[in-house]
């Protein structure tokens, strides 16, 4: 991950994405203005209206009904504005959102795989989710408190200042107060809540771990045990909670002490200068509501300061997602890669995932149209990274994969990626339904089409038993199906595609093996006239094979076919022997 | 949230007393501006500066008390809301552990964590600020109306009208929008799950050139989210205008009727002032209220989704009561009873349309080793997940020692089986505490007895620290046979009476499996052993192998009568030797 930016920089960029909400941002500010000027007027309308009520007999009332007209205007007009700014906000905010998710998530399907695999999805996630909402309300709040706070101070202070000036240095003098006292708490408070965190996290990790792994835990009957050290960390966690809130809340209290000296100030000073007859009694009562409303953003002002300084971190973290390194684009004289027939050549190929830890070293292999390929060897040997290569998920680090003669790296990553009709050993379907899955590949596929796929790939008699069949909602991650039955809807996936080449990674590894027997028969007709790449731990699938490499720790060590290999008499042999062993 | 509020039932004291001193200072908070009225009316009137200080002194004094009862109010608040957390939390977690495997399957682990994390601090907060605010605004708003009555009754009245109203629009605004904001979780959640699938699914998506498509779902989901957000926004948005409106709509009148009052010489102009004082300190309440309401209304959303999880009730009861060697109705435990039988046992998964199981009977001694084969989804891992009752069978009944699994508690019944799963699952810490999940008080040499079997021992031994090397998270820094090997041993250290591997030698190679079983066989305690496998090599020599098919028995007996006489077996014993068996 690069290098953090500064706030300044996160600023600049979140500035970027409210220009084209500037309309919105205009209307708001000149509303926002509007909002406060009236608020700040009507306290003088009302100190006016009350000089003109003195004592009995001596009301001036239709000096009071023109007053009061104006402040009914003057009403409507704010609460008019008011509601203006805040659906201004509103959208700016929202769309600001989504504009950033939507670009996020098109970053995302950029990405190269090499990011996603070596990031935790959960992070990822967060940053898309969490952190963009969080981004949200602390924008949303910055845009409505922090603007009109800070009209709110300077024009309460530009009124305060022409109706009295002492009052107003008592006001001026006493302020302050409360944001040092705001600060030395925040200041004071924020270890506590670090160990908060921390605890916090502590119990996540925690709870995790035994709700994740549930039935491990009462397999065990470990439950006792998991609510001993859960309730160890609770306890931890609510005492160090206790601290955080506690004095966190203080804040509060305080500065609204502050304030109330404040107002004491401006009641003290405001009387004397009344009986000097500096002012009069409707001005007090004028200058005692600004008293409260000067003091009233300053409180909100420190909070909004925090929301909005964790806003920018949020932001910051979007923002380098945003910026990773994406996938190298296709060439703009990228070639549509036709007629596939199944020549595939690998000239010299050298690859690995991390720089100093070579994997695969100066790798030979010409494939003619038709054969089939098998990688076998222990976990972990490389065969999957043959298949990242193949379909360019990673590019090679030295050398070329060719089909038909060019070079992958010089055709569209979609034409490339049609030819191949893939399984994998994780089987992954998306949220939808059995039908949505399969069609995956081929969305304008009919009816027919997908009930013979799926009865080639001897996946339709357990569809056909599914409550609702075809049309089954695929829970999250498959949950309400079988290892072996999503492996099954990702062959019938496959299955349909008819593709020109085909690539399985442990593709029949979940399925028993009377079932795979079967599918392998599917597959061989599928496989017929295409070239096929199969990963394999179970030798049973890959003795018909052309090809059989033979892997261990990232180097191919032998080559041949079934037969060869046997009588060569060399780890292949063994690794086939091992599986009659008692 | 209603009923969630028992956790509160052991902070009784500072659930009380936080919104009575909250109370305290804001009564304290009423009456300033009574203090002010006589510096108006008697002070300035009167030119009586001495006065005047000897009321600002008293304001101060207010001041002063009014900090004492919030901070007192703050901590007790504080104290009740962590303590409730904390008691919820405990609460929950104890529940969840007592979800069966039925539940479990249901909800889903992830949901039950962000329940137990984000959901539950939610609430935390949201029991913190009721307790504090959302008795102080009410109590404020109505001392500030009978506050109004003792000034004065004709123009008290404004504030009998005004306060219904301003009721009517706060919590008219908080009930349209409390449903909305759920519609905008669930969006949420919607984006969320896209972006995630999006991750976890990138190889396949970019396969099948989907992203595109993808980006489109993406976006639409995202639109929909945001067309909701704005909606609940512009709902939001009128809360403050209509309240500026009704109060401020309400000064014009006070002043109105306050001036004749004051023309009447029924109330002086300082009580002019006092009265609009109360209506303004409403107003600043109702902005605090507002902007709590947000907060209030996610922590009730919170509350319910809690709720919900506390309303499943766990599918699988404990007997309670340990099982004697010999009870008084004769129902004995003894040993010369089958380890275990089935006795024409069904199961049906919940929302299920068919059974999984269909009237299975089998009978097992103690210290036979019993393969279990058959087609993915044909019911081999049922079977075993009813010994350790993880599913309990809808039908028939299963018995471990001649008594029904159903009778036993459940810590004792599961303490008899040694649980290998399809799943390797293994725990953050070392090795070692790994395997104490098994046996407690495991000594060094049992612990390196079961690795031993496990065929583990090598690779631990290689480990730097032997057993006290760390296990990452859900054992990530182990390859998948070392995962199974260990859970292996883990099962093997609390010598169980019963065995089970359910396909849980998948990722060994067939030469340690082998090892493996060999081991297991040469064990000096007298294990009965469950063998779930796809590979005919793992149970051709069990003492007996059931063949299943589709939910249902499709033979029995050993590999020599089942080649023979069941054809499925072998279908599948030729699948997997074929060239073996043409060499023959």
């Amino acid at each position: 991950m690069k290098g953090r930016k500064s706030q300044k920089d996160i600023l600049f960029q979140v500035m970027g994405y409210i220009r084209r909400y500037w309309i919105y941002l205009g209307v708001s500010i000149l509303m926002a203005a509007l909002t406060v000027a009236l608020t700040l007027y009507l306290p003088i309308l009302t100190g006016d209206a009350i000089d003109l009520i003195i004592g009995k007999g001596l009301v001036d009332f239709q000096g009071i009904m023109v007053i009061l007209e104006k402040m009914a205007i003057a009403i409507g007009v704010t609460a008019a504005a008011q509601w203006l700014m805040n659906v201004c906000n509103n959208k700016m905010t929202y769309g600001i959102v989504r504009d950033i998710r939507n670009e996020a998530f098109r970053k995302i399907e950029k990405l190269p795989l090499k990011y996603i695999d070596s990031n935790s999805y959960g992070e990822v996630v967060s940053r898309v989710i969490a952190d963009v909402d969080q981004f949200a309300d602390g924008l949303l709040m910055g845009f409505t408190q922090l603007f009109t706070g800070v009209v709110t101070i300077l024009g309460t202070l530009a009124i305060m200042l022409t109706i009295n000036i002492g009052i107003t240095a008592v006001v001026v003098c006493i302020t302050p107060v409360s944001f040092l006292v705001a600060n030395f708490i925040a200041k004071k408070t924020f270890h506590m809540f670090r160990r908060q965190s921390e605890t916090r996290a502590e119990q996540t990790a925690l709870i995790d771990e035994m709700v994740g792994g549930q039935r491990v835990v009462q397999a065990f009957g470990y439950e006792e045990n998991a609510m001993e050290r859960f309730d160890e960390i609770n306890e931890r966690l609510q005492k160090c909670s206790l601290q955080a809130i506690f004095f966190s809340s203080i804040t509060n209290p305080a500065t609204r002490f502050v304030n109330s000296l404040v107002y004491t100030g401006v009641g003290i000073t405001g009387a004397l200068f009344a009986i000097r007859g500096g002012i009069s009694v409707g001005m007090l009562s004028c200058l005692l509501t600004y008293a409260n409303q000067y003091t009233k953003p300053f409180n909100e002002i420190s909070g909004v300061i925090t929301e909005l300084q964790n806003a920018l971190a949020c932001a910051g973290r979007i923002f380098e997602l945003m910026e990773e390194e994406p996938q190298i684009p296709d060439a703009e004289d990228a070639l549509e890669l036709k007629d596939v027939r199944g020549n595939v050549t690998l000239e010299n190929v050298s690859f690995s995932y991390v720089p100093d830890k070579k994997l695969i070293r100066g790798f030979n292999l010409s494939v003619k149209p038709g054969q089939r390929v098998a990688i076998v060897g222990p976990t972990g040997c490389g065969k999957t990274t043959i298949i990242n290569l193949l379909m360019r998920f990673y590019d090679v680090d030295e050398g070329s994969i060719r089909v038909e003669g060019t070079d992958i790296r010089d055709v569209t990553r979609k034409s490339l990626r049609t030819a191949y009709g893939m399984v994998l050993q994780e089987t992954w379907l998306k949220t939808g339904t059995i039908r949505e899955n399969i069609a995956m590949g081929r969305p304008d596929a009919t009816e027919e089409e997908i009930i013979e796929a799926a009865k080639a790939a001897h996946a339709h008699s357990f569809i056909k038993r599914l409550p609702e069949g075809y049309d089954t909602v695929v829970a999250e991650d498959g949950g309400n199906l079988s290892q072996g039955q999503k492996q099954l809807l990702c062959i019938t996936r496959v299955m349909l595609c008819q593709p020109d080449m085909l690539i399985l990674d442990e593709a029949t590894s979940s399925i028993d093996t009377r079932t795979e027997l079967k599918i392998q028969n599917a597959f061989a007709k599928l496989m017929e006239g295409r070239t096929s790449f199969i990963v394999a731990h179970r030798l049973s699938t890959i003795q018909e094979a052309d090809i059989i490499l033979v892997m261990k720790d990232g180097n191919i060590i032998e080559q041949g076919n079934h037969e060869s290999l046997l009588e060569k008499g060399g780890f292949y042999a063994e690794l086939y022997h091992s599986q009659f062993a008692v | 949230m209603g009923k969630l509020m028992v956790y509160l039932k052991g902070y009784k004291k500072e659930t009380v007393l936080a919104p009575l001193f909250k109370m305290l200072e804001a009564s304290f908070e009423l009456l300033v501006p009574l203090v002010m009225v006589q510096i108006i009316d008697r002070g300035i009137a009167g030119a009586d500066g001495g006065f005047i200080f000897r009321m600002s002194l008293i304001m101060i004094t207010l001041g002063i008390i009014g900090l004492v009862c919030s901070i007192t109010a703050q901590y007790f608040a504080a104290k009740a809301a962590v303590g409730f957390s904390a008691q919820l939390k405990h609460s929950l977690f104890a529940h969840i552990q007592s979800l069966s495997f039925s539940e479990m399957d249901e909800i889903g682990a992830s949901t039950l964590i962000t329940r137990m994390t984000s959901d539950v601090n939610q609430v935390q907060s949201g029991v913190n600020l009721i307790l504090r605010l959302f008795l102080r605004s009410p109590f404020i708003v109505a001392g500030a109306m009978v506050m109004a009555f003792t000034i004065d009754v004709k123009s008290a009245m404004v504030f009998t009208v005004t306060i219904p109203l301003l009721c009517v629009v706060v919590f008219g605004i908080m009930l349209i929008s409390m449903p909305l904001y759920k519609k905008v979780q669930a969006g949420l959640d919607r984006i969320l799950k896209i972006t995630r699938e999006n991750l976890t699914g990138a190889r396949v998506v970019r396969a099948f050139n989907k992203e595109e498509t993808e980006i489109r779902g993406f976006e639409e989901g995202n639109r929909d989210l945001t067309k909701m957000q704005m909606f609940v926004g512009r709902i939001s948005a009128l809360m403050n205008p209509l309240t500026y409106i009704i109060i401020n709509g309400a000064v014009i009148v006070l002043i109105q009727t306050g001036a004749w009052q004051v023309d009447q010489g029924y109330i002086t102009q300082g009580e002019v002032v006092a009265l609009v004082n109360y209506m303004s300190q409403i107003l600043v309440e109702l902005i605090k209220l507002a902007n709590l309401i947000i907060t209030v209304t996610k922590a009730f959303a919170c509350a319910n989704r809690i709720q919900d999880i506390f309303e499943t009730k766990p599918g699988i009861g404990d007997a309670g009561q340990p099982v004697k060697r010999a009870d008084e109705k004769g129902n004995m435990e003894n040993d010369k009873a089958e380890a275990v039988s089935f006795e024409h046992v069904g199961l049906t998964y919940k929302n299920a349309g068919a059974e999984s199981l269909t009237d299975i009977s089998f009978r097992v001694r103690k210290g036979q080793t019993i393969g279990i084969i058959g087609g993915t989804g044909s019911g081999k891992s049922s079977i075993v997940h009813l010994i350790p009752r993880f599913y309990d069978a809808t039908r028939g009944s299963v018995k471990i020692n001649g008594i029904d699994v159903k009778e036993y508690p459940l810590e004792e019944l599961r303490g008899k089986i040694g649980m290998v799963m399809q799943k390797a699952v293994l725990f953050k810490g070392t090795i070692r505490e790994n395997l104490l999940w098994g046996k407690e008080d495991a000594t060094e040499e049992e612990m390196w007895r079961a690795l031993e079997i496990s065929q583990a021992k090598e690779f631990v031994e290689t480990k730097e620290g032997g057993l006290e090397a760390q296990v990452a998270q859900g054992g990530k820094n182990l390859s998948g046979g070392q995962k199974q090997r260990l859970t292996i041993a883990r099962a093997l250290i609390r010598k169980p009476e019963i065995l089970i591997l359910d396909d849980s030698a998948s990722a060994l190679d067939f030469a340690t499996d082998a090892r493996l079983r060999k081991a297991i066989r040469e064990m000096d305690e007298e294990i009965t052993v469950f063998i779930v496998s796809q590979r005919a090599s793992s149970i051709q020599y069990a003492d007996f192998i059931i063949v299943m098919d589709d939910g249902e028995v499709a033979g029995m007996g050993t590999h020599g009568e089942l080649l023979q006489s069941c054809g499925v077996y072998r279908e599948i014993y030729d699948s997997q030797f074929k060239k073996e068996g043409k060499a023959r």
